[in-house]
């Protein structure tokens, strides 16, 4: 295929690099430097999709981000991705695109019998059409338009591209390369103040690159280049191409997007796909444009259609002509330009202008060039399906009520401007007051919240001198309060034609007898009839007529169709724009892809994987891994061929028969030091501390004000004035954090430190009977006998060298011991407790049978402690001391807290003594009652008792106390099982605690 | 994201921090008679005010100090902030 529209000698791109591309099937040939865009629009392709709603042919509109047509689906490098926009998009080698929207193909299409079943789609069509049968919903409306609609198909595959993020701080960051953009860089720059300047296209230079405009005796372009190449040099100025900033948040945070790698054919080794810039910014200067309204006419969204600045850049920076028989209809100067840029290039255009007697320099010199120009013209409507043919048009009344005799004129594309919108976005997200312009007919930014400044077109300023002047003061200003250097810069003198008033006309009136389809959103197939449905049925608020019409709710967000609807509203109610008001702008400006916002936080690096110092170990010898918060930690250790269930009771058994040793390094650790550490402890705590003697270790239950338990855990008396804290593994960062809270806010005048010890110590459970002759020959010097370390005792001892601390406290109800050592002697420890335990038969065991040993033994843990039970519910109120004062204690005195048949800890045991009952079943008096069956208490932990070889369960059931010896039923509708079962106590196996003690 | 100036640290970004609510509140003193309301009012009961606001953060990922912040609700606009124990006039 030849770019039969490609002309020679004109643009930017390098034709000494030709790629070849396919577009639904078909190769193509475009260069280095094109966008998909302008690569098929040089190859005569104007069709590249069907519309969202009615299916009707789509070709370009824009030649940027302002693009509501041009949507496909990339592939690259065995990727895919959706929602591209293809004047967006970067031309590489063995680039493939296809349309999306079409259904089976671009060019036959099912669902554009829709745009002929009219009544099927009005505006409103998704409340309306499919709310009713609901069963229709799932079966006929979703399916159907999932497969006819839809902007493309995201990918299932995993994501091999890589994502970062980047924090930075600037001094003066600036959005957009145009003429304010880099003339404010500039001067901020020279200054010596933190530069970073963001162009979210490849090329810099913003309009400059189009404009026919002389600065400093040189064209624009020129000097565009000369400033980017300076700020390049400059040690204090970040340039970025590629990179757009879509977000403006809170204190001067700004998130810009930067494209790496989409513009290549894969991405290089060790580089993004995208960065993410978070930038906090001293100043920002938005410089980001504006963009060129639509006029509204009859079948405006055909294929050839566009708006005429976007013509002008296909011919000016791609060297594409968008036609050969170009016609130009437009309500102010900048229409004549795009005319003179093709006349300049052989190509005759007409020119249609609103206006009755329009005089400029631009007009002008159009005149002189002989372009034929008719004014008081207007285009009535585009004929042609898939690509426009001729146009009707005629000639218009001043009131712009009328139209003359329709004529008819033969053309192959219609350039559009209906003068400019300031692109306001950023300064309205960060809070500005926008306030209405009526020399331009547009929305600019108003009062700042934030320090925060709109510079050239974006603040309605469209006089290139009249920028440069503001932009070069903006700079020097802004960063001469930071730097406090004040380098004067000259401003250059600037050529440019003056362009007269705009004529404020924006939609054509319906020829008598003529029903054509007037389109405000393209994206969304929002016509000018389902605004005026919408208003007719009631809708007022324009933020309401959004939503009901879908009006600038696609994927371009109404960058070309929100002004124009404002402008209709207005005209139907009678207000003026500003009464009207424009709905909110929302980050992101475009469309972020998600991985750019996920970053590197996928997978395991989500969060980090805290593994324990004997981590190892485990996994050699066949440990199955469990999160634990954000521990790993053994679940069981596999043998030959064994499941779960049996692996965690063999573990169980062997503890309640030999001697078992778990890893409990992940526990919680916090030491607590200062004289005034027992009075700390004695107020955090609900039991009593202060005459806990050291080398003694106390359990302990910590309440929140409200009265709810928090943690528990134990505690140590170290020596005199330090204690070492215990805390679940969930709870350990709440912990200190609520330690710190009560240390430096409510009782400053006590004098503790604290400090998380968790990463310091690894610890190993040692529990059964065996323990203490296992624990005597790993301290052969230390009397571990029941008297020399009775229950609750604490000793330092010598491990083969290593100082260790021995503990003597159980969680699994048998005699037991943790030992730790300081973490890098971890393994050595865990070794040789394996090593000398041998000859007990000492094995391993993991969470789930350190699970059953609890809860057979009825001991609390976090299923119980779940931020809704008070001591009592947990048969802890043993543990609440009536005599002095700590955290959460007159909230105990509540009367649900007080309650006659208060919830209470329970055991449960299935009548059957085989079916275990899934966590979370309710418990019912009535198996069979009519819903809603009210629910007396819940199951919070099951396991497999390996002491009764048969299941058994904890629950809090309410007035727990007096059930013991009830039959109820354990429901769970999630399993559809129904259980009887016998309430029994909590504690399943040595109910007198013989067993620690022993 | 705010950017909140520790007392302790200077200017650090929101994520480096937690909010710990209202610091108007004071906790009744400990072995004091305490009314059932009085009581409510300290556990439970908030202004959720519009406006200016002395909020409690925790500089978690940095100092781990307890300070004060004046903050606006409604646009986030922070005005000073204090250490744990400095007086807020
Ligand atoms: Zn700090």
């Amino acid at each position: 295929m030849t770019q039969a529209f490609r002309i020679k000698n004109v643009g930017l791109i390098n034709r000494d690099k030709k790629l070849s591309f396919k577009f639904n099937g078909t190769t193509y040939f475009g260069f280095e430097g094109d966008t998909l865009a302008s690569a098929l629009l040089a190859n005569g392709v104007h069709l590249v999709g069907r519309s969202f709603k009615y299916h009707r042919p789509r070709g370009f509109f824009g030649a940027g981000v302002d693009e509501p047509y041009a949507v496909v689906q990339l592939y690259r490098n065995s990727e895919t991705e959706p929602n591209i926009k293809a004047t967006e998009q970067e031309l590489f080698e063995g680039l493939e695109a296809k349309s999306v929207n079409c259904w089976p193909s671009v060019n036959f299409d099912i669902g554009a019998i829709n745009n002929f079943l009219k009544i099927f789609l009005p505006a409103g069509f998704y409340y309306k059409t499919f709310m009713w049968p609901k069963s229709f919903w799932y079966r006929i409306y979703e399916p159907f338009i999932r497969k006819a609609a839809g902007l493309g198909v995201a990918s299932t595959k995993h994501d091999k591209e890589r994502y970062e993020h980047k924090y930075e701080y600037c001094d003066l960051l600036i959005a957009g390369s145009g003429p304010s953009g880099l003339a404010s860089a500039y001067a901020a720059a020279k200054n010596g103040a933190k530069v970073i300047l963001a162009e979210d296209k490849p090329r810099f230079g913003g309009s400059l690159l189009t404009s026919d405009v002389n600065i400093g005796n040189q064209s624009g372009k020129d000097w565009a280049e000369g400033i980017i190449a300076e700020l390049k040099t400059m040690p204090n100025v970040v340039v970025k191409n590629r990179s757009q900033i879509f977000g403006y948040y809170d204190h001067n945070m700004l998130v810009m997007s930067e494209k790496v790698s989409d513009h290549l054919p894969e991405t290089k080794k060790y580089h993004p796909n995208k960065r993410l810039w978070y930038i906090r910014a001293k100043e920002v200067l938005i410089s980001s444009g504006s963009i060129e309204r639509p006029i509204v006419f009859g079948n405006n969204d055909t294929p050839g259609v566009m708006l005429s600045s976007a013509a002008k850049e296909y011919l000016k920076v791609y060297g594409v002509l968008v036609g050969r028989k170009p016609l130009v209809f437009t309500n102010n100067d900048s229409g004549y330009e795009t005319a003179i840029e093709f006349k300049k290039h052989g190509v005759d255009p007409v020119v249609l202008d609103s206006r009755k007697n329009p005089e400029s320099e631009i007009i002008d010199e159009a005149k002189n060039l002989g372009i034929n120009m008719k004014n008081s013209y207007v285009v009535v409507a585009a004929q042609g399906y898939k690509k426009v043919k001729y146009a009707d048009i005629a000639s218009i009344s001043e009131d712009k009520k009328k139209l003359g005799k329709i004529e008819s004129i033969q053309c192959d594309c219609i350039c559009v401007s209906g003068f400019w919108t300031p692109t306001i976005h950023l300064a309205s997200q960060s809070g500005n007051k926008t306030k209405f312009k009526e020399e331009i007919d547009a929305f600019v930014p108003g009062q700042s919240k934030q320090n925060e400044i709109t510079l050239g077109a974006a603040n309605g300023v469209f006089s290139l001198d009249e920028t440069l002047k503001t932009s070069f003061k903006a700079g020097s200003e802004l960063s001469k309060k930071i730097t406090e250097n004040d380098n004067e810069i000259p401003i250059p003198n600037v050529v440019e034609k003056k362009s007269s008033q705009h004529d404020r006309f924006w939609c054509v009136p319906l020829p008598k007898g003529k029903n054509y389809k007037r389109f405000l959103d393209f994206q969304n197939d929002v016509a000018v009839s389902d605004v005026e449905i919408a208003l007719r049925e009631g809708y007022r608020s324009i933020e309401h007529v959004k939503r009901y019409t879908t009006l600038g709710m696609a994927t371009d967000q109404g960058k070309t169709s929100n002004l124009n609807g404002l402008q209709l509203v207005s005209e139907i109610e009678n207000k003026v724009v500003p009464a009207v008001g424009h709905t909110t702008f929302r980050p992101p400006y475009t469309p972020v892809s998600i991985g750019a916002i996920v970053g590197r936080e996928v997978g395991k690096h989500s969060r980090p994987t805290r593994k324990s110092p004997m981590h190892e170990w485990h996994e050699k010898n066949n440990a199955v891994f469990v999160d634990a918060g954000v521990w790993l930690r053994p679940r069981y250790y596999k043998r030959g061929n064994e499941n779960l269930f049996e692996a965690s009771k063999r573990e169980a058994k062997n503890v309640r028969t030999n001697v078992g040793v778990c890893d409990v390094t992940t526990l919680g650790k916090i030491d607590v030091k200062g004289p005034d550490a027992a009075e700390l402890l004695n107020r955090v705590y609900t039991n009593s501390w202060l005459k806990l003697p050291v080398g003694k270790a106390r359990y302990g239950v910590m309440l929140r004000e409200d009265g709810i338990v928090m943690d528990d855990g134990t505690t140590t008396r170290i020596s005199e004035s330090h204690y070492h804290m215990t805390t679940t593994t969930a709870q350990a960062a709440n912990v200190l954090s609520h330690l710190e809270y009560y240390l430096q806010l409510v009782w400053p005048e006590l004098n503790v430190n604290v400090v998380s010890t968790t990463e310091q110590w690894a610890g190993a459970a040692i529990a059964g009977p065996k323990s203490r002759d296992l624990l005597q020959k790993l301290f052969p010097n230390s009397d571990v006998s029941n008297e020399g370390l009775p229950f609750m005792g604490y000793m330092e001892g010598d491990l083969f060298g290593v100082k260790a601390r021995i503990f003597r406290i159980s969680f699994s109800g048998e005699l037991a011991y943790e030992v730790n050592v300081e973490s890098d002697y971890g393994n050595f420890m865990w070794e040789k407790i394996i090593e000398v335990g041998e000859e007990f038969n000492i094995q391993p065991y993991g969470t789930e049978a350190l699970s059953t040993l609890r809860i057979e033994m009825g001991h609390v843990a976090g299923s119980e402690l779940d931020g809704r039970t008070i001591p009592y519910d947990n048969a802890l109120e043993g543990l609440v001391s009536k005599k002095k004062d700590f955290i959460g204690k007159r909230s105990l005195q509540r009367s649900a807290f007080t309650a006659e048949n208060r919830q209470r800890i329970v055991g449960v045991v299935p009548l059957d003594k085989q079916t275990s009952i899934p966590e979370g079943s309710h418990l019912v008096k009535d198996d069979k009652a009519p819903l809603p069956n009210s629910k007396l208490g819940h199951i919070s932990a099951s396991c497999w008792s390996v002491e009764h070889d048969n299941p058994f369960s904890l629950a809090i059931l309410k007035d727990g106390k007096k059930m013991i010896g009830q039959k109820l039923f354990a429901m769970s509708p999630l399993k559809n099982k129904v259980i009887p079962v016998e309430i029994v106590s909590s504690h399943y196996v040595d109910p007198k605690g013989e067993r620690v003690r022993s | 994201m705010l950017y909140i100036n520790c007392p302790h640290c200077g200017m650090r970004s929101q994520n480096e921090f937690s909010y710990g609510g209202d610091a108007s509140v004071k906790r009744p003193e400990l072995n004091k008679e305490v009314s059932d309301q009085e009581w409510d009012d300290f556990v439970y009961n908030r202004k959720s005010l519009r406006g200016k606001h002395l909020e409690l953060w925790q500089h978690i990922s940095g100092c781990r100090q307890w300070i004060k912040v004046e903050r606006d609700t409604a646009t986030h606009e922070i005005f000073r902030t204090f250490k744990a124990d400095e007086e807020v006039a």
